[in-house]
């Protein structure tokens, strides 16, 4: 069986996020990028079925610009086995994104498909559930836990009443959590053959699928600072500052 | 605890643009070696020595290794850091394939290098001891010796050490005093070894010991010392650790600095005699210790620069986080807007940046000496005491700089700059203390070819001047003027050395310590100005270099120039007054009354 794991180049989560001067959007100009760590649990969480024994080849896809083959590259680096790579001018919008990577899975046929619940630079929560749409696959969105059995796959959600434990007709789609491992770190070894691992690249006209715009960037606007804090001198007076001044009470 | 943030971009453009490592990797035949590789390949052990191995750093100071029964425990959480360092392969980056190494090159086996000691020293010591016993198996010991102990030694499975220093033998090793006897395919060894770093723990199957030991009808003096290697557990016919051999640590000493790791006093021979097997041609152990001193050496040089980045991440945290004095508006002023403050950090930045450059470059000609250039042989010569030498010095500086940021709470254990501190005081002393460096940079290197590799590295240093000049870039014009006088005064005093102490020891001995102080600050001063010269020169749009790094880079090295380049006209001052005061005072006089 195959599993197809997709990976976003987004900024990486220790670099300080900047704004452009005129809020169009964020600075990304020679910012450090990485692979967005909900990927990388979800390429952690392929390499770990495949050395399991449940999984023969693990396939790992990214959509965008060429820099984004560094972040495959680093996916082979941790273990995967080849790349694809769906060239575009920009990072698209989900349900192009969803579009792209259904058309990735007809194409390659794989027995399960991982992916990030979200990326941590949009946080949209929405193209595994996209894809599965697309597909007409079962999802099995924020896992902490994965079982493969026969062909079936057992998912563990963390939804907000606890845990709750599905079973996923294979092929399916599964988003991971945080918590659903920690992904290792990538061995000199592995990352002397990533380099030579096959990376295709492919495009959105190559696949057939044609780009839409659906929404628009308006603005970007960075949080206000934080003004400095006070001290106060009893309960009451915290309560009465929380009910008069900050009226969150 | 403070945290630690590898320096990736600035190793990237030192690698990159001043080593030219796409370049050096093609001389030396090694294929899709090149600067993305070696990015990727920092950035991933900097993961490694980030996340795992500088958390335990203080952990490792205070709670040091422990003995009993002969044998060492290190400090907990060091032998899964060590299982996980492994296990990603890092110890094999520059073993040969054959024995199952990445056969990656040294400069870069330095920049990783850099990242496990600035993570963690004490830790580091071990692979880089293991290091160095496979460079001596690998230059001198024979085939058999090799098939059995360098696959282990190079995987990380075993570790190995470097048994060199008696009671009696420190600094001059020709009074080593242990012995091995010969008996059937192997010898027994005998005696004790001090100051072991590493020299017994409990993190793998076994422990490899090199030792250096005389014959019984061995020469007195130098010409008589062979190696030997000496496993803890003797191999048994598949190679396999067995059992215990005639080996153990009979104490720990108690530092002030690098307390997880164990420095050991090894007894070897107490009941039947150690098993060991003879490295190399009997007599000639010294010689094959002086074929790895300069990497050796090299290595201690970088430590100095390691640990002195950590202490400058630390303080850049604090200074930010440490408010004292007010604005006329009411607001805090953290004290890094002090100027006093400012000038230590910089100081810290320019001398990191400096000594990155320096031990990178060194370690370049180190792969291209051993790839047959004979300049690059020179130059290595040239360059390892001053790595060693000045780089150890001026780590005590700037670790000394970080306390000074912290103020008060810098004098307390529990902020964590005195252990950086602590630690660096070894390093000016293990390995070669700096006098002895000193006296290597003035008589081996300088007065025994009659200056002609001091002459190349003037001339390449002028060539640089030359270039500055030539730029149109404003920026650059007064660190020019600086270092174009700089060079003046030392090669003044160079060839005031040469024309003077050739035949005078005490003389020589006099200004050797002044001639390696003026040395590093002078080629730490070059390798700053060709940076900011090839910072200038990038395309700032279209650079792999953010434009703040660029800007940085130059302007870091007009303080270097402002504040570290006068310091080579001082030495160079002192040099020249031949410090002939030295011995004024008898010892009588010296004790004073």
């Amino acid at each position: 069986m195959k599993i197809l794991v997709a990976v976003k180049r987004v900024i990486d989560y220790n670099a300080k996020v900047r704004v452009k001067a005129d809020n169009t959007d964020v600075d990304l100009n020679n910012t450090k990028m990485a692979i967005n760590p909900f990927c990388e649990i979800a390429v952690e969480e392929a390499i770990r079925l495949k050395e399991a024994g449940s999984a023969s080849e693990v396939i790992v896809v990214s959509i965008g610009p060429k820099a984004c083959q560094e972040q495959i590259r680093t996916a082979l680096a941790l273990g995967a086995d080849r790349g694809i790579q769906v060239e575009t001018a920009d990072y698209p919008e989900s349900l192009n994104v969803a579009k792209l990577l259904a058309q990735v899975v007809r194409d390659e046929q794989p027995g399960l498909i991982i992916m990030g619940k979200q990326a941590i630079d949009s946080d949209n929560n929405q193209t595994g559930q996209m894809l599965s749409a697309l597909l007409d696959m079962p999802q099995g969105t924020f896992a902490s836990e994965v079982k493969l059995e026969g062909d079936k796959a057992q998912v563990t959600r963390e939804v907000d009443g606890g845990l709750q434990t599905l079973s996923l007709n294979l092929p399916a789609i599964i988003t991971t959590d945080l918590r659903l491992n920690e992904p290792r770190f990538a061995s000199l070894p592995n990352i002397m053959k990533a380099k030579r691992k096959p990376l295709a690249v492919t495009s959105p006209e190559t696949l057939g699928v044609e780009l839409k715009q659906h929404s628009t960037l308006l603005k970007v606007t960075p949080p206000t600072e934080r003004s400095a804090g006070i001290l106060v001198n009893s309960v009451d007076e915290l309560v009465e500052k929380l009910k008069n001044e900050a009226k969150v009470l | 605890m403070s945290t630690y943030t590898p320096p990736l971009q600035d190793a990237n453009f030192v690698l990159d643009q001043l080593i030219g490592i796409d370049q050096l990797c093609e001389e030396l035949q090694l294929e899709d070696i090149n600067t993305e590789l070696a990015s990727v390949i920092i950035e991933e052990a900097g993961k490694l020595a980030s996340e795992v191995l500088a958390p335990l750093n203080a952990v490792g100071d205070a709670n040091g290794a422990t003995v009993a029964n002969g044998q060492v425990t290190e400090t907990a959480g060091f032998a899964d850091a060590y299982e996980q360092f492994i296990a990603n392969g890092w110890a094999t980056l520059t073993g040969p394939e054959q024995f199952g190494g990445q056969n990656l090159p040294n400069v870069l086996g330095t920049a990783v290098n850099e990242l496990w000691h600035s993570s963690n020293m004490a830790f580091a010591l071990c692979p880089m001891l293991s290091q160095g016993a496979v460079e001596a198996l690998i230059a001198h010991g024979s085939d058999a010796l090799k098939e059995q102990y360098l696959p282990p030694l190079i995987s990380g499975e075993w570790t190995g050490t470097m048994n060199l220093t008696e009671p009696n033998a420190g600094s001059d090793l020709a009074a080593v005093a242990a012995k091995a006897v010969p008996s059937g395919d192997h010898y027994k060894i005998s005696g004790q070894k001090i100051f072991i770093t590493w020299g017994d723990h409990q993190m793998t199957s076994n422990v490899v010991h090199l030792v250096l030991a005389r014959l019984p009808d061995a020469p007195a003096g130098v010409k008589g010392i062979s190696l030997f290697i000496v496993p803890k557990y003797r191999l048994d016919e598949q190679g396999q650790p067995s059992e215990l051999n005639d080996v153990s640590c009979i104490s720990l000493e108690h530092k002030m600095g690098i307390h997880g790791s164990p420095t050991c006093v090894m007894s070897f021979g107490d009941n039947d005699g150690a098993v060991g097997y003879l490295v190399g041609e009997k007599n000639k152990g010294l010689r094959y210790m002086f074929t790895m001193m300069n990497h050796a050496r090299q290595t201690v040089g970088l430590q100095g620069l390691s640990i002195s980045e950590r202490a400058y991440q630390q303080a850049l945290q604090y200074s930010q986080e440490r408010f004292q004095g007010t604005h006329r508006d009411g607001s805090k002023i953290a004290i890094i807007e002090h100027p006093d403050v400012r000038r230590m950090l910089m100081a810290m930045k320019a001398g990191n940046e400096a000594m990155r450059a320096l031990a990178f470059s060194a370690a370049a000609d180190i792969d291209r000496a051993h790839n047959g250039d004979d300049s690059a042989k020179k130059r290595v010569e040239l360059y390892t005491p001053i790595v060693k030498g000045w780089m150890t010095e001026l780590a005590q500086e700037l670790t000394s700089l970080n306390i000074q940021v912290h103020g008060g709470m810098g004098f307390i254990e529990e902020t964590g700059a005195a252990q950086h501190y602590r630690d660096a005081r070894i390093l000016p002393i293990y390995e070669g203390t700096t006098g002895i460096q000193a006296l290597d940079l003035i008589g081996r290197k300088t007065l025994f070819d009659k200056g002609e590799a001091l002459k190349g590295l003037h001339s390449d240093i002028e060539e640089t001047i030359n270039a500055l000049k030539a730029s149109d870039n404003q920026s650059l014009s007064g660190f020019t003027a600086q270092l174009e006088n700089a060079l003046q005064r030392a090669t003044e005093a160079g060839n005031w050395i040469l024309d003077n102490t050739a035949e005078d020891p005490r003389l020589m001995g006099n200004v050797s310590f002044d001639n390696l102080m003026m040395m590093g600050y002078l080629v730490g001063g070059w390798l700053m100005a060709r940076s900011a010269l090839l910072a200038s020169q990038q395309d700032s749009d279209n650079s792999a270099y953010s434009s703040a790094f660029l800007e940085g880079k130059i302007a870091t090295a007009s303080f270097y120039a402002e504040h570290y380049l006068p310091r080579v006209n001082q030495h160079a001052d002192t040099v020249l007054t031949g410090l002939k005061s030295t011995f004024s005072l008898d010892i009588e006089q010296l004790q004073g009354a």
